[in-house]
């Protein structure tokens, strides 16, 4: 008995051997990092060692078929058998099971994962004990909105590790969906209705990662909608913390120190700021936050999402950006010289909260 | 007969199929016009595969690609496998069953025209400005956005090629209803002609949700209607509802014939009857109906709410049992049986594994919570494509292998068609396999690009040479049929040898009239069991009489021409001032020749008995 037991597992072992290790820790739903992914990459296992049973059980059949039964000579004529109500009740009734054995987990996660109640736990003032983040998906940026902080940041989302993160979705524009695979699975941003679920990012799986998890679109939305990424950056909660304080301490645009960069700020003033904010603060309605907030655009991981952070990207972007995201929302709006480029470059690399 | 075989001249053969309402001849336009179709979506996939074969490609540009990954879809599953799929119906369903043609010749040949000229339509589109680019799903919000008259071509093509399927949809299903032979009792129809008439109900019940919903697309885009538009109180939620409501029976209209040709050439070439025969009508018929219940699974990322999950997650592992039960019963209908490996049989064959990787990770799929991971990535890529490919298109290339004699006369040649064979098998698992890893290592679907150092870079590859293989045993298939078409090889009546069904009574390819009297049919697989009793056909039903046929009419033809042309003025209509005029010139081509055809009276004509007699010098034929 315990023999079969272990015969039972092959399967599970198998599809563990063949799963484990595929992909990369920061990208890859094969390396869960966080309670969503680890249910949903359970769920995987299960369902594909059930899957795995029976192709094997086919496969076995197939084989003696095709090998045993083939046409020795042209005159033979076989018995014409009608059917067995035997087999037909093992294939159907075995089947039944399997299926139930997946299905009730499959419930029970599904309600998990849609338990978003933390979120409606308000106190006087408004605010929530969990962490919430309003997730805003444009063509083809990402702006996170902390309304309990009263802050809001685009492109990096930074969150809290080793607790649950409340997330609430919407698109501005067209429908996008906001997917961190290493994490959990995605939900769309509709653009008429707020969807709402949780995540959590495990610490020990971040630090793998290097800190820095990578978020995708995965709902078409035009042209870019494959340069539509951005990235998390998943900090142990005093880290967290603190990286809240020093957003919330700046309240007005931080001043440009070096020359080129005061020449930087004065063009920006001139050209960017009707759309892009340098100040944290939620407090400007949504239809006037037209382009990612830049605060902390210093401390970014990438230009535009899919370029490396240096200065050269960043002036090649501010250059033609159409290039680099074809439809973007951006291009034809200013017209700068390479040596204001130049300056507004040196200006943003200059905005960092810490 | 002599009368009506006469040699004709190039002229008047193009004639006689514009104006045709022979089953045969319609199921032959149908197989040349999907089979083109089937190639410009190829040709469509192998742009999309050069293009992510690596990193950072700049092959086409990123708005191309989305026109390109767009009609690649809607041509695959509009165009050419619903044509495709139609073609076998046409060819085989009313010989199935013994009758001398379709309920309403008029109809078919009108469903054929109007599909045809809708996807001439859709495809001009690529002249004409450029090609829809919002994915064949055409989700609202992406679609009421996109720039230029892309999503127009898509909705208004749509709409005349819908509406040429849903007209064959019915008239399949009154021919089976009607039309069976004396002794076809329900449970004696071939397993493809069963499925053919599940598949009729379907689109009955399917293409309405998709008509409407193209409709309420047309006048938000054309006429300043605002149902998807959720600034003026729309919803873009509910295309999608409409569309999978439609979407998902789809899938099952195209998949069941590829069944019932597997569940034929898996009786033949094993000579052995269908095993469990029952049971796979109860599962054919089972699956068309739960095929209903499920559309929400592509929608379990839209925010429906866990109840709403959760009831679609268990109705859709609900399919995989009647499913299961049709995969067992073809095995069982081999186990013990007498396989001879021709090519339709080697398809059929190399469909079971492959499907049944396409089916269990649809069961993969069905788990709600797990498939917020899978959603939208090249996992349910790879998923589609084993079902679709692994299931639809090897269904087809085996019909078309199976069926040739019947529909040409003439057989393809076997050597050939394994070697396309095992280049398409070799192909289809080369590129597929690898993307279910690709989507569960983070690739989002409908990428036109990905970048370097995010593991993507081998699957990618891997994918795109199994894509090659794929084109190279198309080009070879193609040569196939050129090579057979210009040796032209008569065969006789059952070319096979282990025909079991009515149709390989009947000489290849069958007379106009297809049956001179109506065969007695006395079981399942009719003319084996008269082959077995040792006789050479069917014995007749009635005695012989005079045949009533149907005239050829160029009417369908242009009823779908006036709405080919009407709809170039709808999607023009704002922009040009002659646009009004010719919408409405174009519906007045088309009710205007829609009056004649009800005004005119047109009885047909009949075949005499003595013309018939004159041609029985092979005995008495059914």
């Amino acid at each position: 008995m315990k023999r079969l037991a272990k015969w039972r597992l092959l399967p599970l072992f198998a599809v563990m051997a063949l799963l484990a290790g595929c992909g990369e820790p920061f990208l890859s739903a094969l390396k869960p990092a966080g309670e969503v992914a680890q249910m949903q990459y359970d769920l995987m296992l299960l369902s594909t060692a059930i899957m795995v049973g029976v192709i094997v059980v086919v496969t076995i059949i197939f084989i003696i078929v095709v090998t045993r039964f083939r046409r020795k000579n042209d005159n033979e004529i076989p018995k014409q058998v009608e059917g067995s109500h035997k087999l037909e009740m093992i294939w159907t009734i075995i089947p039944i099971l399997l299926l139930l054995i997946l299905a009730v987990p499959t419930v029970a996660a599904t309600f998990k994962l849609a338990d978003v109640s933390p979120m409606e736990k308000k106190g006087e003032d408004g605010k929530t004990e969990a962490v919430v983040v309003k997730v805003r998906a444009n063509l083809y940026w990402w702006e996170f909105e902390y309304p309990n902080e009263e802050i809001l940041t685009s492109q990096d989302l930074v969150v809290p590790t080793d607790e649950k993160v409340y997330f609430e979705l919407k698109a501005s524009d067209v429908k996008h969906s906001f997917w961190i695979p290493a994490v959990g699975g995605k939900m769309d941003t509709n653009t008429e209705n707020v969807n709402k679920f949780w995540l959590e990012f495990d610490g020990k799986a971040s630090d793998e990662a290097g800190s820095l998890f990578y978020g995708k679109c995965a709902e078409l939305c035009g042209p870019s909608h494959a340069l539509m990424d951005f990235k998390v950056k998943a900090l142990p909660r005093d880290e967290f913390d603190q990286w809240v304080a020093a957003a919330k301490a700046v309240k007005e645009p931080k001043q440009a120190e070096t020359a080129q960069a005061q020449a930087g700020q004065e063009v920006f003033n001139n050209s960017c700021i009707g759309c892009h904010a340098v100040t944290p603060a939620n407090s400007t309605p949504e239809q006037a936050r037209m382009g990612p907030n830049l605060t902390d655009f210093g401390n970014r991981s990438r230009v535009a999402g899919v370029l490396e952070h240096n200065e050269e990207n960043i002036k090649k972007w501010l250059k033609d950006p159409e290039a680099i995201k074809p439809g973007n929302k951006m291009t034809g709006k200013y017209n700068l010289s390479d040596e204001e480029i130049d300056a507004v470059t040196e200006y943003l690399m200059g905005l960092k909260v810490q | 007969m002599s009368t009506y075989a006469q040699k004709k001249g190039a002229g008047a053969v193009i004639w006689d199929f514009l104006t045709t309402v022979d089953h045969k001849k319609i199921a032959i336009l149908y197989l040349i016009a999907g089979g083109f179709f089937f190639i410009v979506g190829g040709l469509e996939a192998m742009f999309i595969r050069i293009q992510l074969a690596i990193p950072d490609n700049n092959f086409v540009s990123a708005g191309v690609y989305n026109e390109i990954l767009t009609m690649h879809g809607t041509t695959m599953i509009f165009l050419a496998a619903m044509p495709l799929v139609f073609a076998f119906m046409n060819a085989v369903m009313p010989l199935q069953i013994g009758a001398r043609d379709v309920a309403f010749p008029f109809l078919n040949s009108l469903g054929f025209w109007l599909f045809f000229f809708g996807g001439v339509f859709l495809n001009l589109s690529w002249f004409l400005g450029g090609a829809p680019d919002a994915g064949w799903t055409s989700y609202a919000s992406l679609s009421l956005a996109s720039e230029g008259h892309g999503i127009d071509f898509y909705v208004l093509g749509l709409q005349i090629s819908g509406a040429g399927t849903l007209i064959g949809g019915i008239n399949f299903l009154v021919t089976i209803i009607n039309m069976r032979a004396p002794g076809m009792t329900y449970m004696r129809m071939p397993l493809f002609t069963w499925s053919t008439f599940v598949v009729s109900a379907l689109i009955l019940f399917a293409f309405p949700p998709l008509t409407i919903g193209l409709f309420l697309m047309m006048f938000d885009r054309m006429f300043g209607a605002n149902f998807f538009d959720h600034t003026m109180g729309g919803n873009t939620v509910i295309w999608e509802h409409f569309f999978w409501i439609f979407g998902h029976p789809e899938v099952y209209i195209l998949i069941l014939p590829a069944f019932g040709i597997f569940s034929e050439i898996f009786a033949t070439f094993s000579r052995k009857r269908l095993f469990g025969y029952s049971s796979m009508v109860f599962a054919t018929v089972l699956i068309g109906f739960l095929g209903f219940m499920v559309w929400a699974h592509h929608m379990f990322t839209t925010g429906l709410g866990p109840i709403a999950n959760a009831i679609f997650a268990v109705a859709t592992m609900a399919i995989a049992v009647p499913t299961g039960i049709k995969i067992f019963n073809w095995l069982f209908t081999m186990w013990g049986g007498s396989i001879k490996f021709t090519t339709p049989m080697l398809y059929a064959i190399a469909f079971i594994p492959s499907f049944v990787a396409g089916g269990v990770t649809g069961v993969m799929l069905a788990s709600a919570a797990a498939d917020y991971q899978y959603h939208d990535t090249y996992f349910v890529v790879a998923h589609f494509h084993y079902v679709i490919v692994g299931g639809v298109v090897f269904g087809l290339l085996a019909g078309t292998h199976f069926y040739w004699p019947k529909m040409f006369g003439t057989m393809l040649n076997e050597f050939l068609g394994k070697i396309s064979f095992w280049l398409f098998l070799i192909g289809f698992h080369l590129t597929f396999f690898i993307q279910h890893f690709l989507g569960l290592m983070g690739m989002p679907r409908r990428i036109f690009t990905f970048l370097p150092d995010q593991g993507f870079e081998t699957g990618n590859l891997i994918s795109t040479i199994g894509a090659f293989f794929m084109a190279i045993s198309v080009i070879v298939l193609l040569i196939n049929i050129i090579m057979t078409s210009v040796k032209n090889e008569k065969v006789g009546n059952d070319p096979w040898g282990d025909g079991r069904t009515l149709e390989w009574a009947l000489p290849s390819p069958p007379p106009f009239y297809n049956f001179k009297q109506l065969p007695l049919v006395r079981g399942l697989d009719a003319y084996w069991l008269e082959k077995m009793e040792g006789k050479k056909g069917m014995t007749p039903a009635e005695p012989l009489g005079d045949i009533h046929m149907p005239n050829n009419s160029f009417i369908p033809f242009v009823i779908s021409l006036g709405l080919f042309i009407a709809a170039f003025g709808a999607m023009y209509r704002a922009e040009h001032s002659w646009g009004l005029p010719v919408l409405i010139a174009g519906m007045l081509v088309t009710l205007l020749s829609m009056l004649v055809r009800s005004v005119k009276d047109d009885h047909g004509y009949h075949i005499h008995k003595e013309d018939l007699i004159d041609d029985n010098d092979k005995g008495v034929k059914a």
